[in-house]
């Protein structure tokens, strides 16, 4: 129960940041609907539904790594790892709490994504719907454990991007596989991919935040 | 509350400091000083366990007893003071935290401010707000790296209340030890 409550008042923390900074949600939300719009434009009249279909799995993995980036700026800017390191709650708390926020502001983004795909390709179906859901759980965790992990470096704002983007390979591989209708076992790739990936993160987060 | 033999840090080939020894206890005052990038921040922050030493035995008290402010007093700068206490009595499992918040804010001045968010505030009331944090959970051991940074007189003499308070062991990290010297038990100073 207070890993619960300390895990809710870190994710409530985070959410309420955003609403009084309001700087991440309409970033993304700016830059998803911008990138559909440029996907629109760029690809011909008529392309296949599947090539589209991979476009917005494009969109929605750029448009997570912007919310990843801005993760942990209010911790980075004024050293506050340091004194919730020093809490004497469970350290994945503080990953769990940020996953939580940043799944809240993924989904978020999503429900503006998903209509605007609608409208300048085609729409989506229950499984692709699905198929974001279970991928913003992998990127969610995986994203929060490397963005902790990046405001350790100096070129943290390169260093995200390097970490995240070949671990989101698989992650764009199932959810294209599972939007196209390639079969549930794409579905149940993304669902172990959480898993997996999910775990090692809650594990690892305790070593990433101490300092060597 | 603290028992250090022969601690060392190092970062790769460059030595912050080394062979440091150190036996602090409750009523105590520990007195760091030295000139900037002399390992100061740096010992304080394996006193807090932030930062593992490289060289020797260190004995500490578990982290609930350890309150720690760094040079940044280490609180959310889009929140409320009373949000930020809110939070970090939530995590140190502050029993009536309500009534230790308000006590706190009372004491250093805030009360008035407790829902204005803390980016609108002076640098000196931030800190008097750190201080607030740091001793929210009434920890044994206070570590205190420039605490007198920004503070106004009336600030500097609410730290005094702090330091001369005997219940509890004290390290100070400083550049400038005027006000904290009469205080001290014990004092390290890094060249």
């Amino acid at each position: 129960m207070r890993y619960a409550s300390d895990v809710g008042a870190l994710a409530r923390k985070d959410l309420l940041l955003e609403l009084r900074a309001k700087e991440t949600l309409p970033a993304m939300l700016v830059f998803v609907v911008a990138a559909l719009t440029v996907f629109h434009f760029a690809v011909p009249h008529g392309t296949r539904h599947v090539a589209a279909l991979g476009l917005l799995w494009v969109a929605l993995v750029f448009t997570a790594l912007l919310a990843l980036t801005r993760a942990f700026v209010a911790e980075r800017e004024q050293g506050l790892l340091d004194a919730l390191v020093l809490a004497p709650c469970d350290r994945s708390a503080i990953w769990l709490g940020k996953t939580l926020a940043v799944l809240a502001f993924l989904v978020a983004a999503e429900v503006v994504a998903l209509p605007a795909f609608a409208v300048f390709f085609s729409g989506v179906d229950g499984r692709t719907v699905l198929a974001v859901a279970l991928a913003d759980v992998g990127i969610g965790t995986v994203g929060t454990l490397l963005g902790a992990m990046a405001v350790a470096g100096r070129a943290r704002e390169l260093l995200l991007p390097l970490l995240f983007l070949p671990l989101a390979v698989p992650i764009v591989v199932g959810g294209v596989g599972a939007s196209a209708g390639a079969g549930a076992r794409y579905l149940l790739f993304l669902v172990l991919y959480d898993a997996v990936f999910g775990l090692l993160s809650w594990a690892a987060f305790e070593y990433v935040v101490a300092e060597a | 509350m603290i028992r250090a033999r022969r601690l060392g840090k190092r970062y790769g080939e460059r030595r912050v400091f080394a062979d440091v020894d150190l036996d602090l206890d409750r009523g105590g005052l520990l007195l760091v000083t030295g000139p900037n990038g002399s390992g100061k921040t740096t010992l304080l922050r394996v006193l807090a366990g932030l930062a593992a030493p490289s060289a020797g035995e260190l004995q500490l008290p578990p982290r609930e007893a350890i309150g720690y402010l760094g040079h940044e007093p280490l609180v959310y700068r889009e929140l409320t003071p009373l949000e930020n206490l809110s939070l970090f009595g939530r995590l140190y499992r502050i029993p009536e935290r309500g009534e230790r918040i308000g006590m706190l804010l009372e004491r250093f001045g805030l009360w008035e401010v407790r829902h204005e968010r803390v980016a609108t505030f002076s640098r000196g009331m931030q800190q008097r707000l750190g201080l607030c944090r740091v001793l929210l959970h009434d920890p044994g051991l206070l570590l205190l790296d420039e605490p007198a940074n920004a503070l106004d007189s009336h600030g500097l003499e609410l730290l005094g209340d702090v330091l001369a308070d005997r219940g509890r062991a004290v390290a100070v990290a400083t550049h400038d030890p005027r006000s904290v010297e009469p205080l001290a038990t014990e004092r390290l100073a890094f060249a």
